[in-house]
């Protein structure tokens, strides 16, 4: 089975935001950079599907400047076959990547095709259901489950505190949720296996976006938390102050 | 026609438009009045009638129905199809879905069906001149952008929580759209309802969450308790998910859900960054920590320091006597 993931290189999560001096963008001094987690849940659910059919391939692609070659060898080691690098010092918008993106993916082979449910940088959750689009091939978003038999797969995803699940025509694109599946740790061995895999990389100018960011700002600092102490009396003043004082309950 | 319509794509449950889908055309109705233009509500279902008028009552001045049984669960192209429908019939200026799992599917494959902007999430929208300006979340909450969206139509998808519906009457008449679809490549098999009909984390308006300073899965009946008696869904942080504790569906933060209720209650979390990115929008915020420098309390407006496991029975039987009076 070949399948094409499509990963972001994004800033930690446990990274502590702070606005450049352009005033749009985020201040990279001390910023650590991974590849954002959903991607890594949908790069190993596409392993432990090649694994499972016994053969096939599994393409990384990624869009972004040149120091994301770091996140496709981690891919690379984690066991993906190959990496293609789409490489862009500017990057665009959800639909300017997506529109990138698809064009690498119709070059590569694929049954279908993985990625996060949304980076956890700009937080669209756009470019997987875009790129299905462009594909002109279903997309089933946020799914915790995903089984192949041939030509069709069946996924399951949660709405409204139901479960769908779902049997779709391949090739398709699937976006990952939380629960599809544990990204490993690459070992040694892959960490050195993944030195001699093929990584190609290709001089990119993304589409131009039509949206941009004209402002980033932080949340407006909260003020001070008040105490109560925790007796019966405390609790009783915490509820009336949050009915008078914030109209709540 | 007019360059200044608001289309809203509206979802059905259980026969009545969503109260996203209202709070969507509460803010659509704000921006078409500032702009002197229509707004037009899209409504794909079986037996849509009810919703209609709900959207009508919310300020809807027409109703697009799209019936069929193809329609009732929105899985595959079937909504994205009905949008571009609509789309051709009302030529929008914007169009505007809620952020749900059917809105964050359907949006960006209309966008990149008709090359358009699109802005996910948005948590305030306004026309500006050409543009569409709006405003949206970024590192699950750290930061906020202004975003400016170009070309027309554009497509947005709009938080929920963020509007409150209301009712601003108008014609609302109802006009049927005929539909194409092409075969489906998405097909529904079984729907698996919750063993517990539950409260949705994300559109819920209070929200109590546990973290590990509860123990053990074996004391989440605190959580539970307190829940209940708030008429609360309940959610847990990531170390308790990651844990085994509680299931991946309940983790707030940021790589599980970002909630913004009118009240969060946090017990026994301490406010790792990650859990602080999904929830802290929410408007009011309460912590129960035996730390009292813990994290948790630099986003909280009220706080009780203690032990969670005196101070969360209490909190549940006051709150049960402060509700009932």
């Amino acid at each position: 089975m070949d399948v094409v993931v499509c990963v972001k290189r994004v800033v930690d999560t446990e990274t502590k935001v702070r606005v450049a001096a352009d005033g749009k963008s985020l201040d990279p001094a001390g910023v650590q950079h991974v590849m954002a987690p959903y991607d890594e849940m949908a790069l190993e659910k596409a392993l432990r599907l090649r694994d499972a059919a016994g053969g096939g391939t599994v393409s990384v692609v990624t869009l972004g400047p040149p120091e994301a070659s770091k996140e496709l060898r981690t891919a690379l080691a984690m066991g993906a076959d190959r990496a293609v690098h789409l490489v862009a010092s500017a990057t665009g918008d959800a639909l300017s990547t997506a529109q990138a993106l698809a064009e690498a993916v119709k070059a590569l082979p694929h049954d279908l095709v993985l990625c996060g449910k949304q980076a956890t940088d700009d937080d669209d959750a756009a470019v997987g259901p875009m790129l299905a689009a462009l594909l002109g091939v279903p997309c089933v978003a946020f799914v915790v489950a995903l089984d192949v038999a041939g030509k069709v797969a069946t996924a399951k995803r949660e709405v409204d505190g139901e479960a769908e699940v779902l049997e779709v025509d391949l090739p398709a694109v699937f976006t990952a949720q939380k629960g599809l599946a544990e990204a490993r740790l690459p070992g040694l061995k892959g960490i050195m296996a993944a030195k001699k895999k093929p990584l190609e990389e290709k001089a990119t100018t993304p589409p131009p976006s039509k949206t941009s960011v004209r402002a980033l700002a932080l949340p407006p600092p909260r003020a001070a938390c008040r105490k109560f102490p925790p007796t019966a009396e405390g609790v009783r003043a915490l509820l009336g102050a949050l009915r008078a004082e914030k109209g709540v309950l | 026609v007019s360059a200044k319509d608001v289309l809203v794509v509206a979802e059905v449950r259980e026969g009545r438009a969503k109260k996203t889908a209202l709070e969507a055309t509460t803010a659509a109705r704000a921006l078409a009045d500032a702009a002197g233009g229509e707004v037009v509500a899209l409504v794909a279902g079986e037996g849509v009638s009810a919703a209609a008028s709900d959207l009508g009552r919310h300020g809807a001045d027409r109703v697009l129905a799209v019936e069929g049984e193809a329609f009732r669960r929105l899985v595959g192209s079937a909504l994205a199809e009905a949008t571009l429908a609509a789309v051709a019939e009302a030529s929008p200026r914007l169009v505007l879905f809620s952020a749900t799992v059917a809105g964050k599917e359907t949006a960006p494959a209309v966008a990149a069906r008709l090359g358009c902007a699109y802005v996910a999430d948005a948590t305030a929208l306004a026309f500006d001149g050409d543009a569409v300006v709006a405003t949206k979340p970024k590192y699950a909450g750290k930061a906020s952008a202004t975003v400016i969206a170009l070309g027309t139509p554009v497509v947005a998808s709009l938080r929920g929580n963020v509007v409150a519906p209301r009712e601003a009457a108008k014609a609302g008449a109802v006009s049927p759209l005929a539909v194409d679809l092409p075969p489906a490549r998405v097909r529904l098999k079984e729907v698996v309802p919750p063993a517990v009909r539950e409260i949705e984390l994300t559109e819920a308006d209070v929200v109590v969450s546990g973290g590990r300073g509860l123990g053990g899965p074996e004391n989440w009946n605190l959580v539970l308790d307190l829940a209940k008696a708030l008429g609360a869904a309940h959610g847990a942080s990531r170390a308790v998910v990651d844990a085994g504790w509680r299931p991946h569906s309940e983790q707030v933060g940021q790589t599980g859900k970002t909630v913004s209720p009118k009240l969060y209650v946090a017990v026994g979390i301490s406010g790792a960054i990650q859990h602080l990115a999904g929830m802290s929008s929410s408007k009011t915020i309460v912590a129960v920590n035996k730390d009292g420098d813990a994290p948790i309390f630099s986003v909280a407006d009220y706080g009780v320091v203690g032990d969670l496991h005196q101070v969360v029975p209490l909190l549940t039987a006051e709150a049960k006597a402060f509700l009932s009076k």
